[in-house]
């Protein structure tokens, strides 16, 4: 495995960077929060987005999409991310594209991966029941009764869940709460009866709901993968989607702390640049090499997604576990090093401290990863 | 150009017909282990050390990527991990440690004319000289400029008058690479040489510094009335700074493999240390507090030693990042030698006697000397000016 890009990474990774600073600048996010938009992102800038052909490019090309893998959209989010870029890419263009593309049956995939890469519909994974992820504890019930399935139970915190229109739902078949086994994935349409989606306020202004699912009725033909295998081909959609995080977290550190070594480089006190005092000197040549770690371990990670590698879950937990760490600091340490103006509402670095604490909640935390990569490890 | 499925065979049966078993993975344990340096006074506890140094010295393999003419090995790239993979497939072990190959030959390539290149590279390839590092002095520290050792211009040759110190293994050395003030009114950075000395020119004296550790692996080396022909300054006269900082970047770059727990100190692994002495239940380091600190420090290990390769595959050669990968190296080796003593509790302490393992008295004396590590080729915070200065290009 090499750890750089090829020349169709390097493109797409140009090709955002250019898009996020044109179309979506940290104002763009602004605009959203500040107005209440009903799904906070935007509808047409989502559409320009799926013209890039970027939520195609975990679809076969088949099925019209780019098949540009893991590495192609996560390097997508990373630049995306440096500007805070609201949109339904990564639940629907990471995480729908990828279930469906790798568990769906052939019938499965003929009708909802055109609709994927042709922007008609969003997705959302319904994962997490309790305040800290894991999915084994996983309680919402799929019962047999004749030929179909009833669901119920409650999901939280599902990303787009608010205005995603097909659900990916993590059920229990079988088995208790602890058991990875006994669970099956469901495709189930955001329409059908029974489902009630509660929208979240959450710090970061994104798009968040719970659902409830009260009876509702799904066909043997929506189960996602092999029934009561569920926790194995979650587990690996759930990787692709930490590393596909990973690298959109690496975007927002690297923002925010770009931005902040702007202002060491401008701002007077005392007659000079704050730039100039060692005391920040130094907080800032340490930030800079944990960013360079962490594109390092998220690097490892997208190219181990691609290459198959039998490390995936240890790279998938590193990368998480030191982005997580990475901008946590970062933002920290941003808002310290600008003072006042770091606390106000009106300057941007709020919205990456923000982002950020979402974000290291998103499929488990670094302190979950940081068990997950100890017990893959044998330590 | 040869077919590298060819020469792999060829580097194969090379290895096969010249690597001394006892060079191998799976030696006889009883045979003593040499730490090789080569160099005149080098002394060997199994004569087979020395064989295949002279061996591998003859390809010019300690170097392979050299060209011939200077007595290296003359590979490709590709070749030299072709001839890696073969010596690791048997467990080969390196043949030669020389500041010469790490630090020095670097330099001669870059600025040393062809007849120093000729002189001194090949010497050094064969393990036949061994060179140490005269840079720190008594006064001059982290602030190296501040260098007040003298050469003086004496006509067809310099006469040096000072004192260095931190010269690793002086007493064993043969030469010495130093920092010489041939300029003495000129601003600090502009009157700098940088001069090759013979050891055994008369004048040239030395005495160990025994650290904390127990072991001296410094010494003080001083200079008293020292002629040095003119034939042995690298580079312009009063321009040797350039090439004092080319020399720290190349310098940097091999200490910070330190930091990963493969490359170096006492090889034992943290995690086997850790379940040893603490204990384990189904598995796991028995106590949360270790085992989460431990964790912590392995992925950070995992991160540092995937962002070395990252370096290697962006094709990194000695940049302000090798600062980063310095001050990484020595932090984490540090925080591993830490992590180490603390998982064997009492005996993590021990000094002498009977009473305890070797293994654990080495440990004890393998921590104390890291403590050098991030002092020794610029401290942990000049790494970190350089990285706000020359990387990020902060204020002065």
């Amino acid at each position: 495995m090499k750890l750089i890009l090829n020349e169709e990474q390097q493109f797409l990774k140009d090709t955002a960077r250019d898009f996020a600073k044109e179309r979506t600048p940290v104002n763009h996010f602004r605009s959203l929060r500040d107005n209440k938009s009903e799904t906070l992102w935007d509808k047409d800038i989502w559409q320009e987005m799926v013209k890039l052909g970027w939520s195609g490019i975990l679809i076969p090309e088949e099925f019209g999409g780019s098949n540009f893998g893991v590495a192609g959209i996560s390097v997508i989010l990373q630049e995306c991310g440096k500007t805070l870029t609201p949109s339904p890419l990564f639940s629907t263009g990471v995480i729908g594209a990828y279930a469906i593309s790798n568990f769906g049956t052939q019938e499965q995939k003929e009708k909802y991966l055109p609709k994927i890469t042709n922007g008609d519909i969003t997705t959302a994974l319904a994962i997490d029941e309790s305040s800290h992820h894991d999915p084994a504890k996983t309680l919402l019930k799929a019962k047999l009764s004749d030929d179909h399935y009833v669901l119920n139970g409650k999901k939280i915190f599902v990303i787009d869940g608010a205005s995603a229109d097909i659900l990916i739902v993590l059920t229990r078949t079988s088995g208790n709460s602890g058991d990875l086994a006994g669970l099956t994935l469901f495709i189930v349409e955001a329409d059908t009866p029974g489902i009630n989606k509660i929208k979240l306020d959450m710090a970061d202004s994104r798009n968040y709901a719970n659902i409830e699912f009260n009876n509702v009725e799904s066909s043997k033909g929506n189960i996602l993968g092999t029934l009561e295998a569920g926790g194995e081909s979650v587990e690996r959609i759930l990787d692709i989607g930490r590393i596909a995080m990973s690298a959109e977290m690496l975007g927002n550190a690297e923002a925010a702390f770009e931005t902040t070594i702007e202002y060491l480089k401008q701002r007077k006190q005392f007659g000079v640049l704050i730039g100039t005092f060692q005391a920040l000197q130094h907080r800032a040549a340490e930030m800079f090499c944990e960013i360079e770690l962490t594109k390092s371990a998220v690097m490892a990670a997208m190219h181990g997604a691609d290459e198959n590698s039998n490390e995936l879950q240890r790279l998938s937990s590193l990368a998480k576990t030191v982005a997580g760490e990475t901008l946590h600091l970062v933002t920290n340490e941003a808002i310290q090093m600008h003072g006042g103006i770091g606390v106000t509402d009106e300057y941007d670095l709020g919205f990456y401290i923000k982002r950020s604490r979402v974000a290291e909640q998103i499929f488990g935390s670094s302190a979950f990863h940081s068990e997950r990569y100890a017990n893959l490890s044998g330590f | 150009m040869q077919n590298l499925e060819e020469f792999r065979k060829e580097v194969k049966e090379w290895l096969n017909d010249n690597c001394p078993q006892s060079m191998r993975a799976g030696a006889d344990p009883s045979i003593p282990v040499d730490e090789v340096w080569g160099g005149r006074k080098a002394e060997y506890k199994n004569p087979e050390s020395k064989l295949w140094l002279d061996r591998m010295g003859a390809k010019g393999w300690t170097m392979p990527t050299v060209s011939k003419e200077y007595g290296g090995g003359g590979l490709r790239a590709e070749e030299v991990s072709i001839l890696n993979q073969e010596m690791f497939a048997i467990g080969a072990k390196g043949p030669l440690l020389s500041f010469g190959i790490w630090m020095l030959a670097p330099v001669l390539l870059e600025y040393g004319t062809e007849e120093q290149k000729k002189k001194h590279l090949p010497k050094i390839i064969k393990g036949e000289i061994r060179w140490c590092q005269g840079y720190s002095e008594p006064g001059s520290g982290s602030d190296l400029a501040s260098l007040a050792t003298k050469a003086e211009d004496n006509g067809d040759h310099f006469i040096v008058n000072g004192q260095k110190v931190w010269t690793s293994y002086a007493d064993k050395a043969d030469w010495i690479f130093a920092l010489v003030r041939t300029g003495p009114k000129e601003p600090k950075h502009d009157g700098i040489s940088f001069l090759l000395i013979d050891m055994e020119t008369l004048g040239v004296s030395t005495k160990p510094i025994t650290l904390i550790s127990g072991k001296s692996p410094f010494c003080e080396t001083f200079f008293d009335n020292v002629k040095v022909p003119k034939e042995n300054l690298i580079g312009q006269q009063n321009a040797g700074w350039a090439i004092a900082k080319a020399l720290l970047q190349h310098e940097r770059a091999f200490l910070s493999s330190f930091g990963l727990a493969s490359s170096m100190g006492s090889g034992r692994d943290l995690v086997s240390i850790a379940k040893k002495h603490i204990g384990e239940e189904s598995g796991k380091i028995s106590n949360g507090f270790y085992r989460s600190q431990i964790t912590a420090h392995k992925i950070k290990e995992h991160a540092f030693g995937l962002t070395l390769k990252r370096a290697k595959d962006e094709d990194g050669k000695a940049s302000p990042t090798a600062s980063m990968f310095k001050l990484y190296g020595s932090e984490h080796n540090k925080k591993r030698h830490e992590l180490m003593i603390a998982a064997t509790g009492i005996n993590g302490v021990a000094w002498d006697g009977d009473e305890f393992d070797k293994k654990d008295k080495d440990l004890t004396r393998a921590w104390l000397r890291t403590k050098g590590n991030s002092i020794e080729g610029g401290t942990s915070e000049v790494q970190l000016n350089v990285i706000s200065k020359r990387v990020l290009g902060l204020p002065s």
